[in-house]
């Protein structure tokens, strides 16, 4: 569904925040109040003059109810305030600070993130402080050279006669300690500057990776032409730490393995026949549905189903791929909503999950999510497999009935959605008192 | 009669400067550097006071305290640990299996030595 057929929810929203009631503005605009639902509801294009006189009497810019504000823009904006205690930023007219003044909406998201990953920098380091064995190693080298240092010198600096041969073997002792601690400060200095340097601003590996799919848009030609995956590695590897370059040769592999298996030429060929469906490449191709999902988020720009969105998790649920679409943004931080079919699939391994889902508080962007979760491992005999969970989502329109619409968030604090069973803390959004924690 | 006190401990140094400091207080010392075999040469060497150190080769002296602690023949010995970590985990860890009193590296030698007497004198303080 193209961005565009948003308008009418737009408008909807806007009318909605400045408490006009539809028929109101129906008048105002000359158009009658039917009509005014049919645009509301997507239902009729509308451009030109109606949309001017719209914009005016909404006290918005045109192109902010023709474009929208990006809706990941907004749920930053929103993540931003409402992680700033006592921010008083004026949360019911984030969407107009988004439309109006778009440049600065983006900074303040920009900076918000930047703050986050650097928060996230902090948090690596501290741990490593706590739990990196190399280091610990060395800091545990260094406090036992100083505590025999500390000892010898003070027993040489009290005042009572040293017999002569103890004395020379405590000078010797602080000697050669001593050269040891000059030794092994420098090796840790060495060790942190190149430690400093792999955990470089772009925050995690997994993050390193992440960019550098979004960079090329998810789609990779030169694997699609079978070129090794090592290759392509090398050349996307421009400044990556040690750790990113090994999970990138991996996704790669990943990739080129997938591509494989369902050829670009042949899939584009069955998604123009059946969409974004991919059990219907699991019966066509005979592979497995989360492999048919990674095809269907690495096609290229402008393939005949529609952008596709996809996101894999691990058991424990940490996201390890992420592909966000306008319609279904994912926080690059923080604990994601439990009620994407992506985690139920956890616990229904092996069931394909087909879910019509909408993001509550937001007038349509409806997606159609595919959840699956298969093991990640070959089988071992006797061994539990080590399961992972992929979700592909595809822009939907209207519902054709029949099905619920599961309501779902970004995260907690941003969400709108009212009584919610998975609710883990309380939204900033709304009245606190009706959320239901 | 002097009193006997066993120093299990890895780095030589620090094994030279703390027996100085007790002999010279007229205790008589004995070293041991290996953690496999702490625990048979602890049995032997029958000491008033065991000084542990926790990073040992072969074996950790949580793992030597926890043994001596479960052996009754030990289960009553002071016990002074000795730790570059001086972290709150490693000081729980080392309350949990029983230790008499905890210090963290590097220390003054004048603090170890108050330890080492209040010990034993039979009153175990905390560090």
């Amino acid at each position: 569904m193209p961005r565009d057929t948003l308008t009418g929810s737009r408008i909807r929203e806007r009318r909605t925040i400045l408490g006009l009631k539809q028929a109101d503005l129906a008048r105002q605009a000359g158009i009658s109040a039917s009509y005014l639902n049919l645009i509301e509801h997507n239902r009729r294009r509308i451009g030109g003059k109606l949309l001017l006189d719209l914009a005016g009497i909404l006290k918005v810019e045109p192109s902010m109810l023709t474009e929208g504000a990006e809706a990941a823009l907004i749920a930053s904006l929103r993540e931003a305030a409402s992680t700033t205690r006592g921010s008083t930023a004026e949360l019911d007219r984030v969407d107009e600070f988004a439309g109006r003044f778009p440049g600065w909406a983006r900074l303040l998201a920009e900076a918000r993130l930047r703050i986050e990953t650097l928060e996230r920098s902090v948090e690596t380091l501290s741990d490593r402080l706590a739990h990196d064995p190399q280091l610990a190693e060395a800091l545990h080298e260094m406090l036992s050279t100083v505590t025999a240092i500390r000892s010898a010198a003070s027993i040489l600096n009290e005042p009572e006669e040293i017999d002569p041969d103890w004395q020379r073997r405590f000078h010797r002792n602080i000697h050669e300690d001593s050269a040891r601690l000059a030794e092994s400060s420098r090796s840790l200095v060495s060790y942190l500057e190149a430690e400093g340097k792999a955990a470089s601003e772009s925050g995690t590996p997994q993050e390193e990776v992440t960019a550098i799919f979004e960079g090329e848009g998810y789609h990779f030609p030169a694997l699609e032409a079978g070129q090794a995956p090592e290759a392509l590695a090398a050349d996307l590897d421009t400044d990556l730490s040690d750790s990113a370059r090994a999970l990138l040769a991996r996704a790669l592999r990943t990739y080129a393995e997938d591509a494989a298996m369902l050829p670009l030429e042949p899939l584009l060929a069955a998604v123009s026949e059946v969409g974004a469906d991919p059990l219907a490449l699991v019966r066509r191709f005979g592979c497995d549905p989360a492999r048919a999902m990674r095809r269907l988020a690495a096609l290229p720009a402008g393939a005949p189903c529609g952008p596709v969105g996809l996101a894999i998790c691990d058991a424990s649920g940490a996201l390890t791929f992420r592909k966000p679409l306008p319609e279904f943004p994912i926080p690059r931080f923080g604990a994601d909503c439990p009620l994407w079919p992506l985690f139920p699939a956890l616990s229904r391994p092996m069931a394909v999950l087909s879910r019509r889902v909408q993001f509550a508080g937001r007038q349509g962007g409806a997606v159609r999510a595919f959840a699956v979760a298969q093991p990640a491992s070959l089988p071992e005999p006797n061994r539990d497999p080590i399961f992972e969970a992929h979700m592909m989502f595809t822009p939907e329109g209207p519902g054709q009935g029949g099905e619920d619409t599961e309501l779902v968030g970004v995260t907690c604090r941003i969400c709108a959605r009212r009584g919610c069973p998975a609710r883990r803390e309380p939204s900033l959004l709304g009245d606190a008192a009706e959320q239901g924690v | 009669m002097s009193k006997h006190v066993l120093l299990i401990e890895d780095e030589p140094n620090i094994i030279e400067a703390i027996s100085f400091i007790l002999s010279r207080e007229g205790l008589s010392v004995e070293t041991h550097s290996d953690g496999t075999t702490a625990n048979d040469k602890l049995r032997g060497a029958n000491p008033d006071l065991l000084i542990l150190d926790v990073m040992l080769p072969g074996k950790s002296g949580y793992d030597i305290l926890r043994e001596l602690r479960a052996d009754p023949l030990t289960a009553e010995l002071p016990v002074l640990m000795l730790t570059a970590r001086g972290q709150t985990r490693d000081r729980e860890m080392a309350e949990r299996e029983g230790v008499s009193a905890f210090m963290s590296k590097p220390f003054a030698n004048s603090e170890m030595l108050d330890m080492v007497r209040s010990l034993l004198n039979g009153a175990p303080k905390e560090a």
